[in-house]
């Protein structure tokens, strides 16, 4: 079993730390494979960025792939870019506060969460992308949700206070993905 | 041993600290950045010495002057600032001043673009500087082994007193994946291989006139220039019989055999595998050292069944074909399958390419 995710949104909405986050459990959590590709090149806060994150039971031969079995976006220029990319039957995770245009696709799963407003609500906008890993994690359960949350208490954690905030974004987000799961 | 997650890059860093690692530098070019980036604060844990130069050919200098006194020294770039090395690194080899230095390879000629590409193949394999001299050069295709690549390194480095080339495309440079570090040499042991197992490194050997260490990249004289390339090529000729390395997969009964290195070797055994289950007879040859080239895989291939070679490389034209057409001959006819300018080799790319050579060899 391989899952390729691409996640693509704005730089500086946390796009790399998702994917990276999401990574870091795959790597923890046992003997599965996992690859994370960033783009890179003049990277800048307001410009593009994405990254690819291949999960696996086996080796991973390609690492950027052409079709994706999970696309989370968070801008209108990435869903314009990517949603090609996403294969039918596929997951589409939106970030609904940003991305205004219609998805025509109708062979796919869509999963809609307003990460940017919830953000606010908790009193900090950087975490919106803490909440769309929980969203994608609540959803898919491609990771252990606990595995993710010692991931982010470790990697986010050297400023100890964030924490509890960054605990509260990924619940949050676990609990629209994991009622989306269920509809 | 408990696998880490790291980049490509920062495992080629850490592993040259646990190989005894303990003078590096380095002058920023994408996409090998993270390299002195993680090193810069490393090096210091270690009693280690990180430089920023304020150049690449001052910094391979740098390191030039300290493997001359025995330490295990590093540089690394980026395909451009590779080129400017390479003053140095003739240097080194001239010298035979062991180090290892690190190529993150990006798109080329010129400063072509800062994506990943494998357009210093030739560069990297027939001419990194003037003089003839040859290094050995591993190419990893996975972030495993670029770690262990580099830890090896400067094993080959020492026991050869000569460059060792990690030639490492910005894919895996850049990729993250799950590695397991190789054991981090003790204090004593990197003071050992400093102190007591180089006769040669300038740091004083007591009084006696014949045992001066000297350090000389080049000769007055034509007679002892004349000896010093001799015994060089020597040197060189024991690698294409001992250290050419190359992972042969499921080669024995193919009719077709891909060939690549790095990350084009790894999307090519997807495709291997891919047509495998379609019950193709087709394998791989990756070579592991892309110096000396592993001319014995080809060799040991079956040419009553082989019927074609497909050379896959992120690189146009085609550059290591030109050793595959060495090793391979007349035995089989060689197609290519390239890209170039920064797109990561494409699996569907390769896959049409080999089907297309099941259709042609029928």
């Amino acid at each position: 079993m391989e899952t390729n995710l691409l996640v693509a949104g704005f730089g500086g909405q946390g796009v790399m730390v998702l994917g990276k986050l999401l990574s870091h459990a795959a790597c923890d959590s046992g003997q599965k494979n996992v690859t994370f590709f960033p783009s890179y090149g003049a990277e800048q806060r307001g410009g593009t960025a994405n990254c690819y994150v291949v999960i696996s039971d086996d080796a991973i031969g390609v690492p950027v792939g052409d079709t994706m079995d999970d696309l989370i976006v968070m801008n209108d220029p990435s869903l314009n870019k990517f949603i090609g990319a996403l294969k039918p039957s596929g997951n589409l995770f939106v970030n609904s506060s940003i991305v205004k245009e219609e998805i025509k696709r109708s062979d796919i799963s869509v999963v809609k969460a307003p990460v940017t407003e919830l953000s606010l609500k908790l009193g900090n906008p950087k975490v919106l992308n803490v909440i769309m890993l929980g969203v994608y994690v609540g959803y898919t359960n491609i990771v252990d949700e606990a595995v993710v949350e010692e991931v982010i208490a470790r990697q986010l954690g050297k400023n100890a206070d964030l924490i509890p905030l960054n605990r509260e974004a990924f619940h949050m987000g676990l609990d629209i993905g994991k009622e989306r799961r269920k509809a | 041993m408990a696998r880490i997650f790291m980049k490509g890059c920062e495992a080629i860093a850490e592993s040259a600290v646990r190989a005894g690692c303990r003078f590096f530098a380095g002058y920023p070019i994408t996409p090998q950045n993270e390299i002195p980036e993680y090193l810069s604060r490393r090096m210091p844990e270690v009693g280690g010495v990180f430089v920023q130069g304020e150049s690449e050919i001052a910094s391979v200098s740098m390191v030039y002057g300290a493997a001359s006194a025995g330490c295990r020294s590093m540089t690394s770039s980026s395909s451009p600032g590779i080129a400017l090395k390479s003053e140095g690194v003739s240097y080194c080899a001239s010298a035979r001043v062991p180090m290892v230095y690190a190529n993150i390879s990006r798109g080329g000629p010129g400063v072509g673009s800062i994506q990943p590409a494998q357009m210093d193949y030739l560069q990297a394999t027939k001419a990194s500087g003037n003089g003839g001299f040859e290094m050995m050069v591993f190419a990893p295709a996975s972030v495993q082994e670029a770690a262990d690549m580099t830890y090896k390194a400067f094993d080959y480095a020492d026991r050869d007193r000569n460059p060792v080339l990690i030639l490492c495309d910005g894919v895996i440079g850049t990729l993250m994946e799950p590695v397991e570090l190789p054991e981090m040499k003790t204090s004593e042991e990197v003071a050992a291989i400093k102190n007591s197992k180089k006769p040669w490194s300038c740091i004083g050997h007591g009084s006696d006139y014949a045992t001066r260490a000297w350090i000389q990249p080049g000769q007055w004289s034509t007679v002892t220039q004349q000896q010093e390339n001799e015994k060089a090529a020597a040197l060189y000729e024991s690698w294409r019989k001992n250290d050419a390395r190359a992972e042969e997969y499921l080669t024995e009964d193919a009719e077709v055999v891909i060939t690549a290195y790095g990350i084009s070797a790894r999307v090519s055994k997807t495709v291997v595998d891919i047509l495998r289950a379609r019950g193709k007879k087709i394998g791989l040859i990756r070579p592991i050292t892309v110096h000396p080239f592993p001319v014995q895989s080809f060799e040991r291939l079956d040419y009553s069944r082989v019927k074609a070679v497909l050379d896959v490389e992120m690189a146009i034209p085609a550059l290591m074909a030109q050793d595959v057409e060495k090793a391979v001959g007349d035995r089989a006819p060689i197609h290519t399958c390239l890209c170039s300018g920064g797109n990561i080799m494409k699996k569907e790319r390769v896959l049409a390419a080999a089907e297309k050579l099941f259709e042609l060899v029928k």
